[in-house]
């Protein structure tokens, strides 16, 4: 067996038995944790792919960024070692049922439709090329999309902050918050 | 790097961490754990994407834009979703979603 397909077996391995404990994990920490890990093996998969720039950014930005952003609003929210209670049995297996039933029907869409794989030359993914491309108005160019997302993400920080900065002092407060 | 992986093996990955997304979606009642399916889910969309990409078409790189774009979109919606759980632990001194059911002050 190739180095490769040892390597795939393991990042593979590794997200599924990650992703099962982070929605199953009692402690919310410890599924934040197992979340990382699952973001980490994911960005492995992308350097096999040879996306390396795609990696990189999955790294940076998904495992440091959006991983430490969870982690801080549970330290914010929740005491560390506080226990969720389980939600019903009925619950969780109807939920499985319905998980499985969709896995099971995919996967078997997935085999039975027969991918043939391009013969073209793979193109090279450099850096040169993913900017020239993402700031092209030609008919490969995306600075369209590129325009959205950078106004979107203005969006999204200033409606951060004005969601959670402190409101005004007359807003009414559950009396809940008043009893430490 | 990829020699010797049929494109089946990506797809039913993906399609494993997809669906246990889907389950903890279904089962969580905490907000930030609700939260972290839905990035697991990202995730999985993201596989596909680029293991479409490299094996269906390698000489073009729409797969490669469209799951940065995603991951863009990731990060924007996790920065809202928690200045939302923020201010919703600041109001009701929870975020278990069954408990946070009125809207109206």
């Amino acid at each position: 067996m190739a180095s490769n397909q040892i390597m795939f077996i393991l990042f593979s391995a590794m997200i599924i038995v990650f992703s099962i404990l982070t929605v199953t994990s009692r402690k919310i920490l410890r599924a934040a944790v197992y979340l990382l890990f699952v973001l980490v093996s994911t960005s492995g998969l992308y350097f096999m792919l040879n996306y390396q720039f795609l990696a990189a950014v999955q790294l940076t930005l998904y495992a440091g960024g959006i991983v430490v952003l969870i982690i801080f609003s549970i330290l914010l929210t929740s005491h560390i070692s506080q226990n969720f209670e389980s939600s019903g049995w009925k619950k969780n297996i109807f939920s499985a049922i319905a998980a499985l039933t969709g896995a099971i029907l995919a996967i078997i869409t997935i085999l039975e439709y027969g991918f043939t794989a391009s013969t073209e030359a793979a193109q090279q993914v450099d850096m040169r090329l993913i900017g020239k491309s993402l700031l092209s108005v030609d008919y490969d160019g995306y600075v369209l999309p590129f325009e959205v997302i950078s106004i979107l993400l203005l969006a999204a920080m200033v409606a951060a902050i004005v969601i959670a900065k402190k409101g005004a002092p007359k807003k009414i407060v559950l009396p809940k918050l008043n009893q430490e | 790097m990829n020699s010797g992986i049929p494109i089946q093996y990506f797809l039913i990955l993906a399609t494993l961490m997809f669906f246990t997304g889907v389950y903890g979606f279904l089962t969580r009642r905490n907000l930030i754990t609700i939260l972290m399916s839905v990035e697991l889910i990202l995730n999985s969309v993201n596989i596909n994407f680029l293991a479409f990409n490299r094996y269906l078409y390698p000489h073009k790189l729409e797969g490669m834009f469209f799951s940065l774009f995603i991951i863009a979109v990731a990060a924007a919606e996790a920065a809202v979703a928690i200045a939302i759980i923020i201010n919703i632990y600041r109001r009701f001194a929870t975020i278990n979603v069954e408990e946070v059911n009125e809207m109206k002050f």
